[in-house]
């Protein structure tokens, strides 16, 4: 398949799984997930492609978050500036000094290098969700692709947690919040969109976080990467089998509420980003971390990770952000 | 029962720790070196249930057990997984599968060990209790394709025999059958049929899976032919586990949960796993403890998505002891299907009385089993998959786009040979067994379109 054609069957593709799912309808505002990496840069371009082309009628923003990683945020966030100026897409920033009085730099030091990465997931998932709100939007991307789903349902049944394996297939969660997310790399191999960006020379910003060095290499994604050499549909195939899985009716499942403090949707009193702020507030980071004696009930819809003992976790830990749906 | 036989002890199986210092990794990583050169899980501490000073093993959660405790451990889970499951009942004749390997072993000793307190129950009851179950063994002979020297081969299966003539109550019998046989009744046929199919599929996971559907259909088989009740299979929590990820990276999330169950009553014999909550590591501990004779000379070699997803698990395991556990009980929060429970009428009769009525609520509960079941795999089809067969019914033109149609996708893609002729002979060569079931529905279904033809016909002439 020749370069040209590659880029109709990527784009038309991605348009098909748009439009058989009714991702979007005309005048939506949609806010694209950006980080600068090779996927949220890929489905920016992309989708402002697709809007022009097939008249969808979308209003689209960027939306990046500033978590406060010196040498790393701040650069990737500069290939986020270039790409609005590029694409013609506003850019909206949002930091967590902004919302939580914290940077990243600043937990880490309080914390040291494990762990970091609950507090991160949490954080940046809430702050996704501020950014849109302040932008009105309907819709907020993201561009997780089958590789990352694919793990995700791996992880999941890994630790147990029924509840996000019953909804981590879901291509648009979120629908009765106030403003749900989407994905449309769903079906999206990783290596087609590393090829796509490649090939159009798409500006996009390729570091890994330096406070999870080997977060990419954990071991689920090196799993599901041997499985792809092995056989390549496997990657479709644990998608398929997460769409296919039944809960059985009689597993509990936790009930959605508000934190009582923020107002975040949360199974808990206060929700995960509040408990793990607290901690830091009060000087007792751990707080939230690990085993939680005497609360009962499901886990908090905000908890990137289950409750495991601290050896096991790095190994579970997926590629940055990316697990966390 | 093939992916248990190959799982091995992985070093240290220290439960989980809440929080980790330098100091506890350095005192961990001396009791796991220290466990490695004994060659067994093992620590020096007290065992945690009597107190014993013997040295102490270490299970799943971080409980360390004398050798007594945990093979009364290990034994209770299996006895309260027949028990609680209703899985033996006095009438039945069971038959287990037994691959040479350490869980099949134990299962072996286990269910030998029930039924000889339940016959000193019977001898002191002066017969007036309940007749005792029988047991008989089964072991697949599959050297056929197994590329180790004949002699060798011959004294794996002798010692296999020695094995089972051990136990001091013989069992009712020892069968040992040829997977070729399930082709053909005539030995060379059999075997050059067998040989062709295997040598058409491509795919080495295919393979692997088309050799476990035989396996299901040889011991099926077996206890039709000898008027076994149950089959007893010696797959346990590791063994799950890794059929849990294989299945899903197969695509099989819609009947998965079917092989999962402590029960499964899909198939012609009910199959049934009391050691579904047994790890791999503890039933190898056990056979070393109490010098349980194994045979795995046997074991094939693996490639394939099935070896990667159990060295995958083994990793997994080496640092968290209680994975396997997780994975187990993720897949046991989906929903079974019908045929996971035994629904007939008056098959809890025998139950005493206190648990009769757990049962019988599921029974009035009970909806009538309509899966449609993949013709080599059993496996229940989804959604997709039936309106895949319905489409195809109605469109058929030979019986080889039934067959087709009857596969599972899984089974589709890394079983079947691409290519209508070379489908077509590969059907040829399948069981009896297997098409035979699918000739009957195709009669029935062709008997039914002539009978709309004819009422066709009618009807024109009519209007005529």
């Amino acid at each position: 398949i020749c370069r040209e054609c590659f880029y109709i069957v990527f784009e038309d593709e991605i348009h098909q799984t748009i439009v058989e799912n009714n991702l979007f309808k005309p005048g939506d505002r949609v806010a694209i997930g950006a980080s600068g990496g090779k996927d949220s840069t890929v489905l920016a371009y992309v989708l402002s492609e697709l809007n022009h082309r097939h008249k969808y009628c979308l209003d689209l923003f960027l939306l990046s978050v500033d978590e406060g990683i010196t040498g790393y945020r701040d650069d990737s966030l500069e290939t986020v500036k270039r790409n609005e100026i590029q694409y013609g897409l506003p850019l909206k920033i949002i930091s967590y000094k902004d919302l939580y009085g914290w940077t990243m730099d600043d937990i880490v030091k309080a914390i040291g290098l494990k762990n970091n990465c609950t507090f991160c997931g949490v954080f940046r998932r809430q702050a996704l969700d501020r950014g849109a709100a302040l932008l009105k939007v309907d819709k907020i991307v993201t561009g997780h692709n089958a590789d990352d789903i694919a793990e995700t349902v791996l992880l999941n049944i890994l630790r147990g947690d029924i509840a996000r394996l019953s909804r981590c297939t879901f291509i648009t969660t979120g629908e009765d919040g106030p403003i749900p997310r989407c994905k449309p790399f769903k079906y999206t191999y990783e290596k087609e969109i590393v090829m796509y960006a490649y090939f159009k020379k798409l500006d996009y910003f390729s570091t890994e976080c330096i406070y999870s060095p080997n977060a990419y290499r954990g071991f689920a994604r090196e799993f599901i990467k041997d499985l792809e050499r092995m056989r390549p549909r496997a990657i479709l195939d644990i998608i398929k089998s997460g769409e296919n899985f039944r809960i059985s009716t009689t597993t509990r499942m936790p009930e959605q509420g508000t934190c009582e403090r923020c107002g975040y949707i949360s199974s808990q009193k206060l929700c995960k980003a509040c408990v793990l702020l607290d901690g830091l507030n009060r000087g007792l980071p751990k707080l939230g971390i690990g085993r939680t004696k005497g609360v009962a009930g499901g886990d908090s819809d905000c908890e990137q990770q289950a409750k495991r003992p601290e050896r096991s976790r790095s190994s579970l830990q997926g590629k940055h952000g990316n697990v966390d749906f | 029962m093939a992916a248990a036989a190959a799982s091995s002890c992985g070093g240290a199986g220290c439960g989980p720790h809440c929080s980790s210092s330098a100091s506890a990794a350095a005192v961990e990583d001396a009791a796991a070196a220290a466990a490695e050169k004994v060659g067994r899980l093992s620590l020096s501490r007290e065992c945690g249930k009597c107190g014993g000073g013997a040295a102490a093993v270490a299970v799943a959660g971080g409980l360390g057990l004398c050798g007594e405790c945990f093979r009364a451990n290990l034994l209770g889970k299996f006895k309260l997984a027949v028990t609680s499951n209703a899985m033996v009942r006095p009438t039945d004749s069971v038959l287990l599968a037994f691959s040479g390997g350490p869980a099949s072993r134990v299962a072996l000793q286990f269910i030998h060990e029930m039924r000889c307190k339940a016959i000193e129950s019977w001898d002191v009851s002066n017969s007036q209790a309940l007749p005792v179950f029988g047991v008989g063994v089964a072991f697949v002979d599959e050297s056929v394709l197994c590329s180790k020297p004949r002699d060798e081969i011959e004294m794996a299966i002798e010692d296999i025999r020695s094995i089972v003539s051990s136990l001091s109550t013989g069992v009712k019998a020892m069968h040992i059958a040829r997977l070729e046989d399930v082709f053909s009744t005539e030995s060379e046929d059999g075997e050059r049929r067998l040989r062709e199919a295997v040598d058409m599929i491509g795919d080495d996971t295919g393979r692997e899976d088309f050799l476990r559907c035989l396996r299901m259909l040889s011991l099926q088989k077996i206890a039709m032919e000898n008027g076994y009740a149950k089959i007893m299979l010696g797959s346990c929590a590791s063994a799950i586990a890794c059929h849990v990820l294989s299945a899903t990276v197969k695509g099989q999330g819609y009947s998965l949960p079917a092989d999962v169950q402590y029960v499964d009553t899909r198939w012609e014999i009910p199959v049934v796993l009391p050691l579904r909550d047994c790890l791999a590591q503890e039933l190898t501990l056990l056979c070393e403890l109490d010098s349980l004779k194994t045979q795995q000379h046997l074991d094939r070699p693996s490639n394939g998505i099935n070896s990667l997803v159990a060295s995958f698990i083994k990793r997994l395991r080496e640092e968290n002891p209680s994975r396997e556990h997780t994975i187990v009980r993720t897949a046991q929060k989906l929903k079974p299907f019908s045929f996971n429970k035994f629904s007939a009428d008056g098959y809890h009769d025998f139950l005493p009385s206190r648990l009769r009525p757990k049962f019988q609520k599921f029974d009035s509960d009970e909806s009538t089993f309509s899966e449609i079941l993949c013709l080599m795999c059993g496996s229940p089809f989804s959604e997709s998959e039936l309106q895949n067969l319905e489409s195809t019914k109605h469109k058929a033109q030979k019986k080889i786009d039934l067959y087709t149609a009857h596969c599972c996708q899984s089974c589709y893609f890394q079983i079947l040979p691409a290519g209508e002729n070379l489908n077509e002979h590969f059907f040829s060569l399948l069981p009896k067994l297997w098409t035979g079931k699918m000739d009957t529905i195709s009669d029935s279904h062709s008997l039914l379109r002539d009978q709309i033809e004819e009422y066709l016909l009618e009807e024109n002439d009519d209007g005529n």
